[in-house]
């Protein structure tokens, strides 16, 4: 219950509702209804657990909402069993869900429209239009649009294959069957697709539910049915939905059959919305109004469980459920890459226009000399002499020919901005996919990684800052219970006691608490927890001391204060039988396993009483009433009726509220004991809870019951009258102790926060939990360290944060003079600077969040290197998330595994999701999902780093590759009056980057690794070359630039003059520039590859190879002109010798700039490269060479065995 | 070059699957892994070192022996589209040209300069001639040639494409502008026997020209472009038009005329008489009559040997220079101290 957790966007787990819900049918329990219920129960129980009493839903709404008319316009109306009124006059959906994009029909226009909504694919569109124009044809038709079509078709085939299956899946889900009460008043066998809006459904248990239905009448008198929501929300604990006492009553009235329910009514509720926890409508029955709220239907998605059956009527049916409105897919984002890229694209974009303006005006120029001589030029023929008149031949003035120039240059310098990229990219990310899913060093319990956004792959390399969750994303959420503080005495001597008794069961004592008999099988807690012998002691003693009394009562309170709902679960051993608690809290269930193994297990709970074995022997409860938590009050409240006729109240909360209303009169010394212990709890880490009692006199009681039933049945301002009720009935308890839950680390959090570290990542932890608990758990996972100085900052008001931020700031910049004074008197480097620790809290960033504050915060956090930020609520996560976001060009990294942690791991750059124990929230609105924290370290260190690496050197190569082909051509044009004759043939031009060089690139894209793992882990430090962009930026691009027309320029004029006198012909010369352009690309790759493993050198080889076939088989077609070029060009010595002399110079400036500085300026990759390579020689070298101090590289290196 | 162990990232493990059923499936979990066997080449001093001085060992012989190779080869270069002009015509070359009642034989003597051994290969040179403008290359029908008037779509050859409603065959710009310069050559006094045969690829002779496409309406229009064809030759036998038809990679080319198949010996005088038909004047272009040798790299070209000789002495001065700088400056491979986070601490 208390976990502390900040509330946040609607989510059916948060404890803390912000409208704390009214039972939606306020009942008092009698004492015949009880019985009654708990004969149902048990009669029931032997195949079914016990059902849970029937607790209001946290989520129903309030009545304020409920209770508001729907106007009818805004309305839809569900006649209850007649399913034709219900269609009319608009038709409503069927059942029948379809998720896929496209039909049959619409495939091919939907397609791509879609794929046209990358720029770079229209201006190939209008490229290859232009292209079909007479004038200006420079391939011919087909070829020019034969790489947009294929790069449409590798994405379109892609995406029906995906859209297949999704209808092949829809197909599945729209045949199954379920039950629908036929005309004939008969339940028969319906498929799901044809069920209609108003016709009625029966489910039975572990049923599907085929459509958003209203509960209208189930097998529990209460009318109370149990759902399993995982599908929809990932939660697996069971939740209740009811059946409106008014549709139950019809039940009892109109009909004497078994199942009966009410089969005329009209439902008026909200048009379909995608708002799984609201929901508002009202219906008439019986003459009745009747307002219907978001715990009376049942959604789509869900089971039902341990109802045996339940019937409803179907008001959203098919795409309007609420589950299929709200199946959209990741938030796209963008990479940081691409978009630099962009900036790139552009660049090249300018360079293609200039090149295409010095051919434009250089043709013009040409033209202008030669105009007189165009007339009866042998290669130019202007006009035409066939006709009887002399005519024009395809010639339209000067200006017209200098504008057809510019765009058919257009035409055919287009490849310089590279089509195939878009589609390597796509590829090289599914397969940097591919490895990061079967990574089996990011693999939990069976859980892959998952990879959700597919074009943010390389974002993980450049990651600076990470935002942290900590419940559940740092720990475990799973709450074990250690300590207890009862009446003042501490109880915490948990953690020796355990460990030898966990591998058997000789310890016979222990093992009576933890398991007891009934009907000679045996009911064992399904968790084990650690308990103190003392107390356990103290419990079984036979003394009827006072002490026995109140720790008798404590855990009494430990078992009975919550909403736990005990399962029985069967084991493989028939004897055995396993109690499983369900709740929504992992505090509570761990109190409710502290208490199973101190004795008092909870066994059974009804909807007004719950059993209690306490030591051995039975006792029933009655539960009277109980106020829920919420987070004003920060406390949860049960009145029971204990056995011997006492009604107590117990009451646990969080100390800050618990202290309130506690009757500090009565016992000094315990609350001060008690306060000691708690502190000493949450500082190393627990989360605590205070526990208070009191008993009630019956007039008290009496007084109470009045006013909940008079609050609980409240029209208006429910939640605020039961508010009022529980806070008056909650005073003067008296203190009977506290609990301390361990928050359990995850496996290897201090060690990946380490690498994170070292890697240069700074690592915010957001959290809600409270400032001590943050701080002890900051220390325990070493984010903190005993040498920083911390910062603290708990404000009230705004002006306050004002002073406290500036006085952080001074501090900040003095103690970092301070350093490097020091520094420049001692000369000491190890001692850089003094770290720094900022704790915020929620309540301060409420005044510094939006403001003209953050700048300030900004500027205070950014020189620390530890953000805490606690009791922070969901929104002010992303609010920091943004704050650095906004304000940097750094990248971020949220990671977070509950609905709390949605909005912050969608606004950071990179959103990652814990598929943990808080539902599928996060994942689904994460980028990257996965089991444990700890995962993040290979998947930014190793995975990350390689991405980005290989994405960065793909871009670059890819821009590199086609230019230096359009280079070639452009040297070419320069020899051929202007007129943009190429000499490679079309097909070979097309062919160019689909076929002759695709696939290299993308095979390095994936697999090539510019480091091992083992060294990518060992220093993190390597990480900071994504973080300072070292591979791809606008110098390496220009620096590439050059490279590129230098490689050309090799290519066209070291055979342009080699061949200068001689007989050679365009298909000769244009088949050599084109192996050479193939050869030397495919080479340059290979150079820069790190490790040759047998697919790279499959791929290089394999596709000159298959360069040499393709151009050997164009030049054996006839009918191109090129007939046989090749073999006649292989005859000579010339071509071999230039072919050779190609590669080699143009690699030359390349290779012996790399040689220089790989060798004389060693970037810290390369240095790690040759540490791997020689690693053996030098470590040991390493290890004596001290006179340079080597801080953290040096630990690093001594934890090398 | 060293292999990289397979397990170097044993770090990865931990979690590695206990039971490895086959070599394939555990060759597949090596992949999955990111572990396939691979060899990391790495640019050491040494390696660099050597690499750039064997290079340059290669190179600069290579290019020697080319250099050589070329400067083997004897070659005539006479241009003559000027001197083949009468006095009264040099200031209007194009009434010359266009005029067919004015003979237009022309003798030029070509001296030897040093003994060329047989074959001698005849080329004509064109200069400033596009025979590879775009508007040029396209007007041609390759099908046509093959297949004569079978094939019909000719629009391609635009404007020689129809002669009286027949498409003219062969069609096109490159056809109707025939090079029909003559070449016959006399030594001494006795007519040399010039071989006019096998100039043609036997390739485009067997596949690429019709055998039974004869060219019976060419020429016939109210322009001549240039030369005209025996109508009763098939294509396939038109060497001339066949090699006319390889049209050059660039402005500057040679064409093969013919071979002669004896020696000639240094200080010889060869007389050349030469019809100078084909009109290069509207455009100043320039003809020129070439005899050569050849040599196993092919005609007279300085150009690849000085290029090797000069990358491979360049390979040579970069080996010196990286060795000296390394034994000057010297780098210890894979140290640690050279990283950037250990250079930032130091620098203090």
């Amino acid at each position: 219950m208390a976990s502390g957790r900040p509330l946040l966007i609607p989510s059916p787990k948060t404890p803390t509702s912000p409208e704390p819900p009214p039972p939606p049918l306020p009942r008092i329990p009698s004492k015949s209804q009880n019985t009654s219920i708990s004969k149902h129960s048990s009669s029931s129980s032997s195949h079914h657990p016990p059902p849970p009493p029937r607790f209001p839903s946290r989520r129903s709404d309030s009545i304020t909402t409920s209770q508001r008319d729907i106007p009818d316009s805004e309305a839809r109306f569900v006649y209850i069993n007649d399913p034709t009124r219900s269609n009319s006059p608009t038709r409503l959906p069927t059942n029948s869900i379809s998720t896929t994009k496209y039909s049959l029909l619409t495939f091919l226009p939907r397609n791509l429209f879609e794929q046209f909504h990358r720029l770079a694919y229209i201006y190939f569109l209008v490229l290859a239009a232009m292209n079909q124009v007479p004038q200006l044809g420079v391939f011919g038709r087909e070829t020019s649009i034969l790489p947009l079509a294929f790069v449409l078709s590798v994405t379109a085939i892609k995406d029906a294959y995906e859209d297949f299956r999704r209808h092949r899946s829809d197909k599945f889900e729209n045949h199954r069957t379920c039950s629908v009460l036929s005309s004939d008043s008969q339940f028969l066998p319906t498929r799901w697709k044809d069920i209609r809006v108003g016709q009625l459904i029966k489910l039975h248990s572990n049923d599907a539910i085929p459509c958003d239905m209203l509960l209208l009448s189930t097998s529990d008198p209460t009318g109370v049915a149990y759902i399993q929501t995982v599908n929809l929300d990932g939660e697996s604990n069971l939740k209740t939905r009811y059946a409106k006492q008014e549709t139950l009553k019809t039940h009892s009235s109109s009909s004497s059959s078994t199942t009966a329910f009410p089969t005329s009514g009209l439902v008026r509720c909200e048009k379909p919305n995608r708002n799984i926890y609201g929901f508002h409508a009202n219906m008439d029955i019986d003459g009745k109004r009747v307002s219907l709220g978001p715990s009376n239907i049942v959604l789509r998605g869900c089971e039902l469980k341990n109802t045996s059956w339940a019937i409803g009527v179907a008001i959203y049916t098919g795409r309007e459920t609420k589950v299929m409105l709200n199946s959209s897919g990741a938030p796209s984002k963008r990479s940081r890459l691409e978009a630099h890229m962009n900036r790139e694209t552009i660049l090249l974009a300018v360079l293609l226009f200039l090149v295409c303006s010095i051919v434009t005006i250089l043709a013009g120029v040409w033209l202008h000399v030669h105009r007189a001589e165009l007339d009866y030029m042998p290669f130019y023929r202007k006009r035409d002499y066939s006709g009887k008149e002399v005519g024009k031949y395809n010639y339209y003035g000067i200006g017209w020919e200098v504008v057809f120039t510019f765009l058919k240059s257009v035409i055919l310098f287009q490849v310089m901005i590279p089509i195939a990229l878009y589609v390597s990219m796509e590829l090289v990310r599914l397969g940097q996919a591919f490895f990061m899913i079967q990574d089996d060093s990011m693999r939990h319990e069976k859980k892959r990684f998952q990879c959700r956004a597919l074009n943010i792959n390389e974002d993980l390399g450049m990651i600076k800052y990470v935002f942290s969750d900590k419940t559940g994303t740092l720990t475990e959420n799973k709450m074990e219970f250690r300590c207890a503080s009862v009446l003042g005495t501490d109880y915490s001597n948990t953690l020796t006691t355990q460990e030898e008794d966990d591998d058997d069961d000789d310890d016979e004592e222990n093992n009576n608490a933890y398991t007891l008999t009934e009907d000679g099988q045996i009911l064992k807690p399904r968790m084990r927890v650690k308990i103190d012998e003392e107390l356990v002691q103290l419990l079984r003693s036979g003394n009827k001391s006072e002490k026995k009394k109140r720790a008798c009562d404590f855990v009494l309170g430990l078992a009975a204060c919550n909403t736990i709902v005990p399962l029985v679960v069967e084991t493989e051993d028939p004897r055995v039988k396993l109690i499983d608690y369900q709740g929504e809290s992992p505090d509570e269930q761990a109190l409710a396993y502290a208490a199973a193994a101190y004795g008092f297990v909870l066994v059974e709970r009804t909807s007004g009483h719950i059993v209690i074995d306490v030591l051995g022997q039975r006792q029933r409860f009655d539960v009277l009433g109980l106020h829920e938590f919420d987070s004003d009050r920060k406390r949860m409240s049960v009145i029971i009726g204990c056995p011997d006729k006492t009604v107590k109240l117990f009451v646990k909360g969080a100390d800050s509220s618990m202290f309130g209303v506690i009757d500090k009169s009565r016992n000094m010394d315990v609350v001060r004991a008690t306060e000691s212990h708690l502190h000493s709890y949450s500082s190393i880490g627990l989360r605590t809870l205070v526990v208070g009692m009191r008993e009630l006199n019956s007039s008290e009681f009496e007084e109470w019951q009045s006013a909940y039933e008079k609050a609980s049945t409240a029209l208006f301002g429910r939640a605020s009258l039961l508010r009022t009720v529980a806070a008056n009935i909650e005073t003067n308890l008296q203190l009977l102790g506290a609990s301390g839950i361990e928050d359990k680390l995850q496996d290897g959090v201090p060690e990946a926060i380490e690498s994170l570290r070292q890697a240069g990542i700074k690592v915010w932890v957001l959290t809600g939990d409270k400032q001590e608990t943050a701080i002890s758990i900051g220390y325990s996972c070493k984010l903190l360290t005993s040498g920083m100085t911390q910062i603290i900052i708990n404000s009230h008001s705004k002006e306050s944060c004002r002073k406290s931020l500036l006085d952080a700031f001074t501090m900040s910049t003095k103690l970092s003079a301070m350093a490097s004074n020091a520094q420049n008197s001692v000369g000491d480097a190890g001692s850089n600077k003094v770290p720094l620790a900022l704790i915020i809290d929620g309540t301060s960033l409420v005044y510094i969040l939006e403001t003209e504050l953050e700048e300030e915060l900004f500027k205070v956090a950014t020189v620390c290197d530890v953000v805490l930020c606690c009791r922070v609520a969901p929104l002010q996560k992303a609010g920091i998330v943004a704050l650095i976001k906004n304000r940097t060009d750094d990248m971020t990294l949220a990671i977070g595994d509950g609905a709390n942690d949605v909005s912050m791991i969608q606004m950071a750059d990179v959103g990652i999701g814990i598929s943990g124990q808080e539902g599928r929230q996060a994942v689904m609105a994460s980028d990257f999902a996965m089991g444990q924290f700890r995962f993040l370290v290979p998947l930014l260190l190793v995975h990350g780093h390689w991405n980005y690496q290989r994405m960065a050197y793909m871009i670059l190569y890819n821009f590199y590759r086609n230019a230096v082909f359009v280079f070639t051509l452009f040297w070419y044009v320069l020899y051929t009056a202007f007129s943009l004759t190429t000499a490679v043939t079309e097909w070979s031009s097309v062919l160019y980057s689909v076929i002759y060089t695709a696939l290299p690139t993308i095979i390095i894209g994936i697999l090539d690794k510019d480091l091992s793992r083992k060294t990518l882990m060992k220093y993190p430090q390597l990480y900071g070359a994504g973080q300072r962009e070292e591979r791809y930026n606008l110098l390496m691009f220009i620096f590439t630039m050059l490279d590129t027309i230098w490689q050309s320029a090799a290519i066209f004029f070291i055979p342009l003059l080699a061949y200068r006198h001689s007989t050679v012909d365009i298909s000769g010369i244009g088949d050599l520039w084109t192996l050479a352009v193939v050869i030397l690309v495919n080479l340059h790759l290979g150079m820069d590859v790190f490790r040759w493993n047998w697919l790279t050198h499959v791929s290089i080889w394999g596709c000159i190879v298959a360069t040499a076939i393709c151009v050997i088989i164009i030049d054996c077609i006839p009918i191109l002109s090129g007939y046989w070029a090749i073999f006649e060009m292989m005859k000579q010595g010339l071509f071999w010798f230039c072919l050779l002399g190609i590669i080699i110079a143009a690699l030359m400036p390349r290779f012996v700039i790399k040689a220089f500085m790989e060798y004389f300026k060693p970037s810290d990759i390369q240095v790690a490269r040759e540490m791997e390579k020689y690693g053996s020689l030098n470590e040991a070298a390493a290890n004596t060479a001290r006179e340079i101090p080597m801080t953290s590289f040096a630990n690093a290196n001594q934890r090398i065995p | 070059m060293e292999m990289e162990p397979a397990s170097s990232s044993g770090s990865s493990g931990g979690s590695q699957p206990h039971s490895m059923p086959s070599r394939r499936s555990r060759a597949f979990y090596r992949f999955t892994q990111q572990n396939l066997p691979a060899c990391k080449p790495a640019l050491t001093p040494g390696l660099v070192i050597i690499t750039f001085l064997l290079l340059g060992i290669i190179f600069v012989p290579v290019g020697l022996v080319c250099l050589h190779a070329s400067r083997s080869v004897v070659e005539i270069v006479d241009r003559y589209d000027i001197e083949c002009i009468p006095e009264q015509y040099q200031s209007n070359k194009m009434s010359y040209i266009k005029d067919s009642t004015i003979s237009k034989d022309c003798k030029r003597d070509l001296k030897v300069q040093s003994h060329m051994k047989a074959p001698i290969y005849i080329y004509y040179e064109l200069e400033n001639y596009y025979q590879n403008h775009r508007r040029y290359v396209k007007s041609r029908s390759d099908k046509q040639l093959l297949h004569g008037l079978k094939h019909r779509d000719t629009s391609l050859c635009k404007p020689q494409e129809m002669s009286n409603g027949l498409s003219i065959v062969p069609c096109g710009l490159i056809a109707w502008s025939l090079f029909n310069d003559t070449y016959s050559f006399v030594r001494g006094t006795t007519a040399m026997n010039i071989s006019r045969k096998n100039i043609a690829w036997k390739s485009d002779q067997d596949h690429k020209y019709g055998k039974h496409v004869y060219p019976f309406n060419f020429q016939n229009g109210s322009l001549i472009g240039g030369g005209k064809l025996d109508p009763n030759t098939p294509l396939s036998d038109q060497e001339d038009l066949i090699v006319w038809m390889r049209t050059a990679a660039l402005p500057k080319f040679r064409k093969l005329y013919g071979r002669i198949e004896e020696d000639l010996n240094a200080g010889e005088v060869i007389t050349v008489h030469l019809v100078n038909n084909y009109n290069t004047y509207s455009f100043g272009g320039k003809k020129k009559l070439v005899l050569t040798t050849s040599s196993w790299l092919g005609g007279k070209n300085d150009f690849l040997g000085l290029a090797y000789a000069a990358t491979g002495f360049s390979f040579i001065l970069v080996a010196i220079l990286f060795a000296l700088i390394h034994v000057k400056n010297p780098r210890p491979q894979g140290d640690a101290t050279f990283s950037s986070w250990n250079r930032k601490t130091s620098a203090r």
